[in-house]
């Protein structure tokens, strides 16, 4: 047991000793908060302000289309072909061209300078159409007071009818957003660290000082020194991330409020940002307030938390011991993609999945997939914030140990045999073979 | 005299290969057992046997009369044949790790480093990376990482690969002198010339089976084959014509004016009728019986060949 230590500190040591740790600790939280602040920067940078020359050969539309802060309309008592010619002497930006015909054609035409963006073609399309719908509605003897009347905009929520009668409202987004980050970042954590313990035990084979170290302590004892003590890294490199992000923020925040940046501003082109954008901005203040309360009251964060360390632990050592295998049976890095392979597949096939788990995370597809110990690690956690019987979750967590155990327990002995052999190429009927001899 | 260790018809197999196939050996207490064998025999899986890296199918395994256990790793030295450090690690801290893996304490490990860091005049190199350092002196460092932890029993396989010759002398010496101090050694090298030079017992191994044990010396003198080294000086000829029936010219030559012939006396022969044949013809200067080499007797048992003296090449 001393033994064991003994390694798990020299694989953790030299690890977090190494430059590029330090380097990628440091720079990942850069990173991350200059990606965040960067939106922020350019947001803030005001759009130049589009000039548009109207000429409304219908006359339907003048002094009808309302300017706006980025968009100004100016109407033309000039023909289109007069305008045209005169285009590059004035500063406008575009002509938007309204034929006479424009009820019956509904076409209307832009003519540019530079290609105009996208939403303001969209924008010129839409408020043009909308005016349009109006006067047409307005023809037919419909008055406008009726026509917001008959406006309709529903508000869905979703309820669920528990077994013992108690009704329980979700917000599916956050659920969403909350499973989707915590399976994203399990996912990354097995890929980068499982690696790392491949490449540690091909550089224990290939510098030959495996056969140094097992005569004094056993292969297991040497594996899992190995994987415990990268888990340690990986674990110490994504708490200094969270850290450094927090503190980061916050400073890079309060430079953001000193220089008299419009803090609402802020939070406005902030909560823009986030994936569910549109539904964030039409909602009120209360809706929002709801929305944090919902968050906190109908995904238990005690269980989320408590399941994301497991899954996340659980996983890492599951893959982490599987990956030691392959590192074993191989003698350099390019050897190593026909073995990874089924250990690949079931991860990169959790993250496709984790999408159709989210839009129905009671699926029986959802359900197998997360009791199943290889691809449970992610797509659990993308289950848990919809809310998972208790009877699912332990029972995903026991096969999660027990696929640990069973996984530990090959590992150990294709490791074993495989440390030892040089120069073959093995194969899985040799890895098969491995398994049963003795000790 | 007690044994330190040994091995009661130890069987290994892999699959279908057998690599060890009844093999006893006996270890004695403060000697150096040469395991010989050609490469593949089974050498390094009884190595690791010795070491419990693995186990054996069957057969029992005596350390200090003890049944051989997880216990007596700490007291059981291993230079193993494929060995190396890592790489981007220093010197001085690795060697604390490996000795630390054998059960040293850290103090112990670092005050029994210094002593041989000074001894083998490396002190500078505590704070290098070992890919900083050349081969001979990766093997140097090993070497001591081997025997810090002061063992009973050394396993060194092919101990002076990657030295130089004087880096060899200076291992060889230190080998000797871990003898003298009590330590019992098992030694696995393809060099019969160092066999006959350090090692007091051998043991052959070929395809897996053991073909030959015994003491360097008995085994030498079982070998002999009654062959003798002639130098005289007068005619060749007359020589050739001298010796009688009972003996087999093996070869002749000339360096400057001594005529040297090597003969091999048969059936029962004896070296006083040899000189009375050949005395009334030349003038002999000397007589002596050429013991086969360790190189040679490997090299006939191996190859299932009669001891063919000192034609082969010699590493």
């Amino acid at each position: 047991m001393n033994k064991i230590l003994l390694i798990i500190q020299r694989e953790y040591l030299t690890r977090v000793k190494k430059k590029s740790f330090i380097v990628m600790t440091i720079l990942g939280p850069i990173l991350m908060v200059g990606l965040v602040f960067a939106q922020f920067w350019i947001k803030m940078i005001p759009e130049e302000k589009q000039k548009i020359m109207v000429v409304d050969e219908s006359q339907l539309f003048i002094n009808k289309l309302e300017s706006t802060a980025n968009q100004s309309f100016t109407y033309s008592k000039n023909n289109l072909s007069f305008e045209q010619g005169n285009f590059y002497g004035t500063d406008y930006n575009v002509i938007l061209y309204i034929p006479a015909n424009i009820i019956d054609s509904q076409k209307i035409q832009i003519f540019y300078k530079k290609q105009p963006g996208l939403g303001m073609q969209d924008y010129i399309n839409t408020i043009v159409s909308k005016k349009l719908e109006e006067m047409k509605l307005l023809a037919s003897g419909i008055k406008l007071n009726q026509l917001e009347s008959i406006k309709t905009k529903l508000n869905l929520t979703t309820t669920k009818i528990e077994k013992s009668g108690n009704l329980e409202t979700k917000d599916n987004e956050v659920s969403m957003a909350l499973g989707f980050i915590a399976g994203i970042l399990i996912y990354i954590f097995i890929f980068l660290y499982g690696a790392q313990v491949m490449r540690g035990v091909i550089e224990e084979k290939t510098s030959r000082i495996v056969e140094v170290i097992i005569s004094s302590v056993k292969p297991f004892e040497l594996m899992m020194g190995k994987v415990v003590g990268i888990a340690m890294v990986g674990l110490t490199q994504f708490l200094l991330w969270i850290l450094l992000s927090a503190v980061g923020t916050s400073l890079v925040g309060n430079y953001f409020i000193k220089n008299n940046v419009n803090a609402n501003h802020m939070e406005e082109t902030f909560k823009t940002n986030v994936p569910q954008k549109a539904a964030f901005k039409e909602m009120s203040g209360d809706k929002k307030a709801e929305i944090m309360d919902s968050f906190f009251n109908q995904v238990n964060m005690p269980v989320m938390l408590f399941s994301f360390l497991f899954y996340f632990l659980g996983g890492y050592l599951l893959y982490g011991a599987l990956f030691a295998a392959v590192g074993s049976a191989v003698d350099n890095e390019a050897d190593t993609q026909q073995f990874m392979l089924p250990l690949t597949i079931p991860l990169i096939l959790s993250f496709t999945l984790a999408q159709n788990v989210m839009t129905n995370p009671e699926s029986s597809l959802a359900f197998w997939l997360s009791i199943f110990p290889l691809t449970s690690p992610v797509i659990m956690m993308v289950r848990i914030p919809f809310g998972v019987p208790y009877i699912d979750l332990i029972l995903s967590m026991l096969t999660l140990v027990a696929g640990f155990v069973g996984a530990t327990w090959v590992s150990a002995k294709i490791y074993r045999t495989g440390i030892l052999m040089y120069g073959k190429k093995s194969s899985y009927k040799e890895l098969w073979k491995w398994l049963f001899y003795k000790a | 005299m007690m044994d330190i260790f040994s091995a009661k018809s130890v069987v290994k197999k892999y699959d279908k290969y057998t690599a060890l196939d009844d093999v006893s050996i006996t270890v004695k207490k403060n000697s150096i057992f040469g395991l010989l064998g050609p490469n593949g025999a089974g050498k390094t899986s009884l190595i690791r046997i010795i070491n419990q890296i693995t186990g054996p199918d069957s057969g029992e395994l005596f350390f200090n009369g003890e049944r051989l256990q997880q216990k007596h790793i700490e007291r059981i030295g291993y230079l193993p044949e494929e060995r190396g450090l890592y790489k981007k690690m220093e010197v001085g801290e690795q060697a604390l790790y490996l000795a630390r893996l054998k059960g040293l304490s850290r103090q112990e490990a670092t005050k029994r480093l210094k002593y041989w860091f000074e001894k083998f005049e490396i002190t500078t190199w505590w704070n290098k990376k070992i890919e900083e350092l050349s081969k001979g002196m990766q093997q140097k460092v090993q070497f001591i990482v081997t025997v810090l932890h002061e063992p009973e029993l050394l396993i060194l396989d092919e101990p002076f690969s990657g030295f130089d010759p004087i880096n060899a002398n200076l291992i060889k010496n230190e080998i000797l002198e871990l003898k003298q101090k009590g330590t019992s050694i098992i030694f696995s090298t393809h060099n019969m010339a160092s066999v006959e030079e350090l090692c007091d017992d051998i043991a052959l191994i070929n395809r897996s089976k053991k073909i030959l044990e015994g003491s360097v010396k008995e085994i030498r003198k079982e070998y002999r084959t009654n062959t003798y080294k002639v130098e005289f000086t007068g005619n060749l000829i007359a020589f050739t014509n001298a010796i009688w029936t009972g003996c087999e010219l093996l070869e002749k030559h000339t360096e400057g004016n001594v005529n040297i012939a090597t003969v091999k006396l048969l059936n029962d022969a004896t070296p006083n009728q040899l000189l009375q044949a050949i005395m009334p013809h030349v003038m002999v200067n000397g007589l002596h019986e050429i013991i086969p080499s360790m190189n040679d007797i490997f090299i006939a048992k191996v190859s299932d060949e009669k001891i063919n003296i000192g034609s082969n090449f010699t590493e």
